[in-house]
C-alpha cells in the first residue's frame, strides 16, 4: 500500500524539531491524500527514539555501530531500503544540511524525483504539487515529482509540526553493511562557539553596511541578548570583515525563517531579502527613509540606529 | 592529481528577471549570464589544489551554446581543458537527467577530485554534486568551507545548524563549494586572451552513449507546472524617526504582531 516515509534526523539522542516539522506536513497530507505515514530512524542507538515520532503507523528502524557516524553513502544505501520495505511512494526530509546530503544521493540511488527546499504543499485534483523559491526568491515555482517514489525536502520553520498523537511501532530492519564499503562519513561535529545559529534562531537582529564596523555590532548583540535572539549580518558587514560568513543573512549566506528579523542599517538588497523571505515579522532601522528594506518591513523606525538600538534595549528591559 | 570542476552557467544575481507570456520560464533577452557565484568557490579550489598538488584541472559543463561562456571564465581564471556538454537532447533536463549526462562524462574524464559549487542560484536545488557522486559510486562532502586533500584522502569541514561537521573520506570524490573555502581570483589579461583561442571539447549524447529517454526531458523525473512572482509585500508601518518611536513598536510588537 502506497504511504508517506519520513526520515528523520537525530542528534546528540533528540529527534531534529525539523523532522517534527517534517511530520507535521507528512500527517496533514497523509489525511488529504489518504496515505499512512511512517517514519526512518537510521544511525546507533537510536531505537528508543521511534517513541518520540507522532502520529507514524511504524517507525522502521536500522540500527547499528556501523552507522553510529552519518555517512551519506551508507545512509543513502539504508533509506533506499527502508523505502523499499515500507512501500512508500512519498518521501519527505527537512531541509538541512544533512537532509539535503541524503535527498540528493538518494534520488540518484531511486532514480526519484526530487523537490528541494519547499514552502508549500498542494493538493491540485488529487496530485502533490510543491512550491519553492528560486532566483533567490524573486519567483516561485510549483513543480510535481514524476513516477515512483516521489522525494521532497521542507525548508525548515515553514511547517508547523503536528499535535501530540502516539508514535507507531518501532519495526527493526536488518540491514547488511559492510563498513569498509564507507566512501565519506562525518567524524566530529564542532558546536558553534556560544552563539545560536541564525538559521534556527527565532529571533534574528542583524547589522549592514550602516553598522560601520565590527565595534558597532556590540550594540546588536545587546539586543539580541534582550530578546534572546541570534545576531546576523548582510554581505556587506561579512565582506568588510566585520562578522563571521556564519551569520550571513541572504541568498549567498543563510536562509532564515526567524518570527521576528530585526534589520539595522541594512539597505536590503535583492539578495539580503532573498534570505528573510520566510521571516514572520519583518523591523527595519535605517536612516534613509527610501531604503529598500522599508519596503518590505512591517515597522520601521527612519532613524539613527546608534539612537534607536540603545533606546529599544531600554524600553525591553 | 586530476582535478575536475561541474560548473554552471546561470543568470546574474543582480538581473532583472521577468517572466515569459506563459509563465513556464524566465524571459532570456538582454539577460546577463554569469558563472555560477558557488562555483567561482570551486574552480579556485581546484587551482589552488594544482598549486599544492600539481597536475589538471578540466571545467565541464552541460549547457545551451551560450554556457561555453562560464567554460571560458573557468579557463580564464586558470583552468587548464574545457568540457562542453551540449546537445538538444539534453535541454530541459532536471538535475537527475542533468546529473546522468555528467556522470557519463565523467566516466571518460580521469577524476581524483570533483568540485562544484554547492548550488546554482537560478534553480537552488543543490542535487547535482550529489547525485553525480552516487552515480559514480564515490563519497561526497557538500557546502564545504575547508578542504585538506592528503594522498587518497580528504578531510572537508562544512557548517550545518549550530556548528561545523569534520568529514573524511576516501578520493575519488565529490566536494561541493560555498562562500568560505576561499577568495576565487580574478581572470587576467592573459588568462582571458589565452582562454578565447582554446579549444573546447564538445559531447553529446551520443559521444556519450546516453539513449534520449535517460537525459533531458525524458530523463527527467521533476517536471515544472509554473513559475509565479511571490506575493507583493504592502509597505508596513513608519512608527517614527528617532528613539522615541520605540516604545511604540515594541507595543506594537507584542500588541498587533504578538512577536513578543
Amino acid at each position: 500500500m502506497p504511504s508517506i516515509l519520513v526520515i528523520a534526523e537525530t542528534r546528540d539522542g533528540t529527534v531534529r524539531p525539523t523532522t517534527l516539522e517534517a511530520l507535521g506536513e507528512a500527517r496533514r497530507l497523509g489525511e488529504t491524500l489518504g496515505l499512512p505515514v511512517h517514519a526512518a530512524l537510521i544511525g546507533s542507538g537510536i531505537t528508543a527514539l521511534a517513541a518520540d515520532l507522532p502520529g507514524t503507523a511504524k517507525v522502521f528502524t536500522v540500527d547499528e555501530p556501523a552507522l553510529a557516524d552519518y555517512s551519506s553513502d551508507s545512509y543513502a544505501v539504508v533509506a533506499g531500503q527502508i523505502v523499499a520495505e515500507s512501500g512508500a511512494d512519498l518521501v519527505l526530509l527537512a531541509a538541512t544540511a544533512r537532509g539535503r546530503d541524503l535527498a540528493g544521493r538518494l534520488a540518484a540511488l531511486l532514480g526519484a524525483g526530487l523537490a528541494q527546499d519547499c514552502t508549500a504543499t498542494a493538493v491540485v485534483e488529487g496530485e502533490l504539487c510543491l512550491i519553492r523559491p528560486v532566483l533567490g526568491g524573486r519567483l516561485r515555482e510549483r513543480v510535481v515529482c514524476t513516477g515512483s517514489p516521489r522525494l521532497v525536502t521542507l525548508r525548515p520553520k515553514a511547517f508547523a509540526a503536528g499535535p501530540a498523537a502516539p508514535a507507531g511501532e518501532a519495526v527493526k530492519l536488518p540491514v547488511a553493511l559492510d563498513p569498509s564499503g564507507i566512501k565519506a562519513a562525518v567524524r566530529q561535529f564542532l558546536p558553534a562557539a556560544g552563539s545560536l545559529d541564525v538559521a534556527e534562531a527565532d529571533i534574528v537582529v542583524s547589522g549592514g553596511r550602516g553598522v560601520g564596523g565590527p565595534e558597532g555590532f556590540a550594540l546588536l548583540e545587546q539586543l539580541a541578548q534582550v530578546l534572546g535572539g541570534a545576531v546576523g549580518a548582510s554581505r556587506a558587514a561579512v565582506d568588510s570583515g566585520w562578522r563571521p560568513h556564519t551569520d550571513q543573512v541572504g541568498q549567498t549566506g543563510k536562509v532564515v525563517s526567524p518570527r521576528l528579523y530585526i534589520a539595522c542599517g541594512i539597505s536590503g538588497a535583492m539578495q539580503h531579502l532573498a534570505g528573510i523571505e520566510g521571516a514572520r515579522c519583518v523591523v527595519a532601522i535605517n536612516r534613509d527613509p527610501q531604503a529598500a528594506i522599508m519596503q518590505r518591513a512591517d515597522y520601521a523606525i527612519a532613524g539613527d540606529l546608534f539612537q534607536v538600538v540603545p533606546a529599544l534595549v531600554e524600553a525591553l528591559k | 592529481m586530476d582535478i575536475v570542476v561541474l560548473i554552471k552557467h546561470v543568470p546574474d544575481t543582480g538581473a532583472v528577471i521577468r517572466l515569459t507570456a506563459d509563465s513556464a520560464d524566465i524571459a532570456r533577452e538582454d539577460l546577463k549570464m554569469v558563472l555560477n557565484p558557488y562555483d567561482e568557490y570551486a574552480v579556485e579550489e581546484a587551482l589552488l589544489l594544482r598549486e599544492r598538488h600539481g597536475g589538471t584541472v578540466t571545467a565541464v559543463t552541460l549547457g545551451p551554446e551560450e554556457a561555453q561562456e562560464a567554460l571560458r571564465t573557468a579557463l580564464a581564471m586558470g583552468a587548464d581543458e574545457a568540457v562542453h556538454l551540449i546537445d538538444a537532447a539534453f535541454a530541459g533536463g532536471d538535475a537527475l537527467a542533468t546529473a546522468r549526462a555528467l556522470a557519463a562524462a565523467l566516466r571518460r574524464i580521469p577524476h581524483d577530485v570533483i568540485l562544484c559549487g554547492k548550488q546554482a542560484v537560478d534553480d537552488e536545488v543543490g542535487e547535482v554534486g550529489a547525485a553525480v557522486a552516487q552515480m559514480l559510486g564515490i563519497g561526497q562532502a557538500l557546502g564545504v568551507i575547508r578542504l585538506e586533500v592528503e594522498g587518497t584522502a580528504f578531510t572537508a569541514e562544512r557548517p550545518v545548524e549550530g556548528g561545523t561537521e569534520v568529514v573524511t573520506g576516501s578520493l575519488p570524490a565529490v566536494i561541493t563549494c560555498t562562500k568560505g573555502l576561499n577568495e576565487p581570483r580574478y581572470a587576467s589579461l592573459p588568462g582571458l586572451m589565452k582562454a578565447k583561442r582554446k579549444e573546447i571539447t564538445r559531447l553529446g549524447a551520443a559521444d556519450l552513449g546516453l539513449p534520449a529517454d535517460q537525459v533531458g526531458r525524458q530523463g527527467s523525473r521533476t517536471r515544472r507546472l509554473d513559475l509565479s512572482y511571490p506575493p507583493v509585500h504592502s509597505a508596513g508601518k513608519v512608527v517614527g524617526t528617532d528613539a522615541g518611536a520605540c516604545g511604540e513598536l515594541v507595543r506594537l510588537l507584542r500588541e498587533e504582531a504578538k512577536v513578543l
